[in-house]
């Protein structure tokens, strides 16, 4: 294959490293909406019918978004084995709780209205409510704790080695700060959420919606904050030290790293990456005069340049680490060692370019057909074919 | 068996992926039955047709959401219990599971919505492009599904690349059109597409012999009888395609199918039925059909197949060829960019072996300091139980040829006897509702089981495949699943039958005034052609 030399090994490895927070952001702009969705369905629904004027807002589209997730544990297979194998066996029960959530939330959409028993739907509601605030807490949670380094080494063979006994394993995911940028995830996709229903109902629906999501949207904002200054004043980064080829061969063990004073470091030496942060801030401000104000469409905007400007701005800060050792640096994995190889990244972003703008494409036409707002009227009147 | 890491992670991985492919085969067909009405319902635009999609349609949404959510976990525990296979074959497994995610499964998901929703939202031929779309993803999910499984059982298209610790692609088209993958498609394909149609036919006999909504169960009866024979066949067919490409990748788990301890001279007998003794190398009682196991396996009359002790045989100068590689690997590991070109060229040259002397990780850290003895029981090892597979492959071959004779008959009555069948065949085709999940089931336990002890065959070994959790940890995520699935299970089945029993409910006064109108039109005129009816 030579075509795959058109592009060098550390250009495709930046383009992957590009390609996972498209779908990390993906993911969080459409799946977070369902999930944002139902943490808030307890409480914007008071009656059954307005608990399913809600879940219809999502009720055609939730299986298409949730394949964000399902191609995003595909893609990291695909373009960072290394990291899949680290993260995935690492947060193991963690990772079981969240994929309990997505397994129950598409069986909770599908057979909630199957019967009228009213126990049966509040049962349903409650998995829809737990299934949604539940991951939405944990993918924060993971991501905090990736910030301070995960506790793993690699042995010779590249055995990835996840340190504790198991129950330190789970419990030790969720320290104060980590826990904080668990709050930050709930908040911002409960604010997402509320922007959605913003968007699509109206009424009481709607009122609760706003009001619950503009509260997010301070808390959001609030704990992002709060967290950027925790890591200016009690989190150590990392850098690798030492010679090192960006284009050399995946194995981790094959360069030094160290601790650094702060993560923050990268504000100095990339100024311009602090656009991100301020996306981050700003959006969820935005956001939140956007519900109080009773605005959809431009609020919904904003809630997704917040999420955009969260998520990003974790990536940019962390360049080119994408999950730190904390109990041996060198084994940490980043953007230099732990890709698949040259001709995969290559393939792989061949059908990455063909297929996303059909995805993409195809995604804007099913939501334009389903543009508009749903009313109890529908939910009524089609009680056979709606949620 | 004494249940440590690799037993748990094992159990839990068969249990999840038979569980999540009890929904997958019915996805796979009814998503092509139900596209297939719909299209007659478009062109002849009468209602029963529409009628038929919507009912259809909503059990297929029953079982669609369960076989997605159970499609999750799959995708996600290579990582979480597989973690070291994940790291040694990403770099090839993942990329076919990463399309299925951007190709076919984001078009199948985006437009199942559409497909329950959209009936209103759009015109009749828009929302049938919709229902198409759903079908063509689903199935071409399995092709890629299958590419990565095919490449376990026949890993093409790669090498091990000793900086990197861990095989890679070399050619991706290799992948691709790996022949193990490409007949293992259309057979599980075909699979599908019987099972729905056993589904189909089945429920529908059950509204005839109770005499409730017989338009729609005729006319289901019908779709399903001739989709379901052209499948019966192809799964059949197939499934002998996918024995001959066995021949030349996968030696081992055809002598374990067939029970054949050693080789026999050309054309081999085919052994219907027998005891199969591990101990002792043979089988009791065995019947032989003779010439067939080499017409079936090689398609010649003089090419051998060989048997299980000449396998083993083999086994055994393969693990050490394959110590040669791994001596040579630990040098070229330790001294990196700068190792000797005469180590590397030995590495080179033994390379396809190294997965042989990882076998005996199972007895010795460091391969390179095992015994004789540990080197012959690790040859043998390579040969999996073989009871539980000649028994798993007969049951399902079996039942193959029920599904062509059900359908074949079905297909007779249908076509010749104006859909008129006796009682007995109704209650027959209501009984064979469960046939189809068997043989799959057993299809996939003899592809998988065989290919032990390896997670890719002859490359690398189960047991070293696990990641490094604790027994605990496995034990408590076995145990939710369990519990979880059993519930969903239930569930499941309780609305499935709950919707059969109801019957059709979406459009039912209309439905029911036109079969009225068309009733009237066929008596009013005697010899009337049933299909004269004009749509309205």
């Amino acid at each position: 294959m030579i075509l795959s030399e058109l592009l060098s090994y550390e250009t495709l490895r930046v383009i992957w490293w590009l390609l996972l927070g498209v779908l990390l952001i993906g993911f969080a702009l459409t799946d977070g909406f369902d999930m944002g969705v139902g943490a808030l369905i307890p409480f914007v629904g008071r009656s059954d019918v307005e608990r399913r004027v809600a879940i219809n807002t999502v009720g055609p589209v939730w299986e298409g978004n949730q394949v964000w997730f399902i191609l995003g544990g595909g893609a990291i297979f695909a373009a960072w084995p290394p990291l899949y194998a680290v993260s995935f066996s690492g947060f193991y029960l963690a990772m079981f709780v969240v994929l309990a959530a997505f397994i129950v939330r598409p069986v909770a959409f599908k057979y909630r209205s199957k019967r009228d028993a009213a126990a049966w739907r509040s049962a349903w509601d409650w998995a829809l409510f737990a299934s949604g605030a539940v991951p939405a807490l944990l993918f924060g949670v993971a991501v905090g704790n990736v910030i301070q380094g995960v506790p793993f080494h690699f042995t010779d063979d590249l055995h990835s080695i996840y340190e504790g006994v198991w129950y330190a394993k789970f419990i030790g995911l969720l320290d104060p700060f980590s826990i904080l940028a668990g709050v930050v995830s709930l908040a911002m996709l409960v604010m997402h959420g509320g922007a959605w229903l913003t968007l699509k109902t109206e009424g009481p629906v709607q009122r609760r919606a706003r009001s619950i999501g503009s509260v997010a949207a301070l808390v959001a904002v609030a704990a992002y904050v709060g967290a950027g200054v925790w890591l200016a004043l009690g989190i150590e980064g990392f850098r690798i030290v030492g010679d090192y080829a960006t284009g050399g061969p995946s194995n981790p063990l094959h360069f030094q790293v160290e601790r650094s004073a702060s993560w923050l470091s990268a504000y100095a030496d990339r100024p311009w990456i602090a656009i991100a942060p301020a996306l981050g801030i700003l959006g969820g401000l935005l956001t939140f005069a956007g519900l109080r104000a009773g605005r959809e469409v431009s609020t919904l905007l904003f809630s997704k340049l917040s999420i955009l400007g969260v998520i990003s701005s974790v990536g940019l800060t962390m360049f080119p680490f994408i999950m730190p050792s904390s109990s041996d640096p060198r084994s940490s994995l980043t953007v230099w060692n732990s890709s698949s190889s040259h001709l995969t990244l290559f393939i792989m972003l061949v059908c990455a370019l063909i297929f996303m703008p059909l995805i993409l494409a195809y995604t804007a036409w099913v939501y334009k057909v389903l543009w508009g707002k749903v009313t109890e009227a529908d939910v009524t009147e089609n009680s056979h074919s709606v949620y | 068996m004494e249940f440590g890491i690799v037993e748990l992670s094992r159990l839990q991985f068969a249990m999840t992926a038979m569980y999540h492919f009890l929904f997958v085969p019915l996805t796979l067909g009814l998503s092509i039955l139900v596209a297939i009405m719909e299209t007659v319902y478009v062109m002849t635009n009468r209602p029963i047709w529409r009628q038929m999609t919507k009912f259809w349609a909503t059990l297929f949404g029953i079982n669609f959401v369960l076989g997605v959510a159970t499609g999750i976990t799959m995708e996600f525990q290579f990582g979480m219990n597989w973690s070291y296979y994940s790291h040694y074959v990403g770099d090839i497994f993942g990329a076919p599971l990463a399309i299925e995610g951007l190709m076919p499964f984001f078009l199948e998901a985006t437009f199942v919505g559409l497909m329950f929703f959209g009936w209103d939202k759009m015109s009749k031929v828009a929302h049938l492009v919709v229902t198409w779309l759903v079908a063509i993803g689903s199935n071409f999910s399995a092709l890629w599904i299958l590419i990565a499984n095919g490449w376990m059982q026949n890993p093409v298209g790669a090498e091990f690349n000793p900086m990197t610790m861990r095989m890679e692609m070399s050619d991706f088209f290799e992948v691709l059109f790996n022949d193990v993958a490409q007949a293992k498609f259309v057979h599980t394909v075909s699979a599908g597409y019987v099972t729905a149609s056993v589904f189909v036919l089945g429920v529908s006999a059950w509204y005839m012999l109770r005499a409730r909504h017989t338009e729609l169960a005729r006319r289901s009866i019908t779709v399903a009888a001739v989709f379901g024979l052209a499948s019966a066949f192809s799964v059949v067919l197939l499934g002998d395609e996918s024995g001959y490409s066995a021949t030349h990748s996968q030696k081992m788990k055809l002598a374990a199918i067939e029970g054949m301890w050693h080789t026999e001279p050309a054309p081999a007998p085919f052994t219907v039925f027998g005891f199969p003794d591990q101990q002792a190398r043979e089988t009791h009682y065995a019947i032989h059909l003779p010439f067939m196991m080499g017409l079936i396996g090689t398609r010649s009359l003089t090419t051998e197949i060989p048997g299980i002790a000449d396998l083993v045989a083999s086994a055994e100068t393969r693990i050490r060829s394959g110590l040669i590689a791994y001596d040579a690997l630990m040098h070229v590991r330790e001294a990196r960019d700068a190792a000797d070109p005469a180590v590397l060229a030995t590495f080179e040259q033994h390379s396809a072996d190294l997965g042989f002397a990882f076998l005996l990780r199972k007895y010795v850290d460091d391969p390179r300091t095992a015994t004789e003895d540990q080197i012959k029981a690790a040859a043998n090892d390579t040969v999996p139980t073989v009871w539980p597979l000649f028994w798993a492959f007969r049951f399902m071959v079996g039942l193959g040829f029920g599904f062509i004779a059900t359908m074949a008959y079905f297909f007779w009555r249908a076509s010749f006897r104006q859909m008129v069948c006796p009682r007995w065949a109704l209650h027959l085709a209501v009984w064979m509702i469960p046939a189809p999940w068997i043989a799959a089931e057993m299809g996939w336990f003899v592809a998988e089981f065989g290919r032990q002890p390896w997670t890719v065959d002859g490359i690398l070994p189960t047991a070293m495949s696990v990641s490094e959790l604790s027994v605990t940890e496995v034990a408590l995520t076995l145990a939710g699943f369990v519990t979880f699935y059993s519930v969903l299970f239930i569930i499941e089945m309780g609305l499935m039958l709950n919707y059969i029993r109801k019957g059709p409910f979406q459009d039912v006064d209309e439905t029911e005034a036109w079969n009225a109108r068309h009733k009237d039109r066929l008596a009013g005129r005697r010899n009337a052609d049933a299909i004269a009816t004009p749509a309205e």
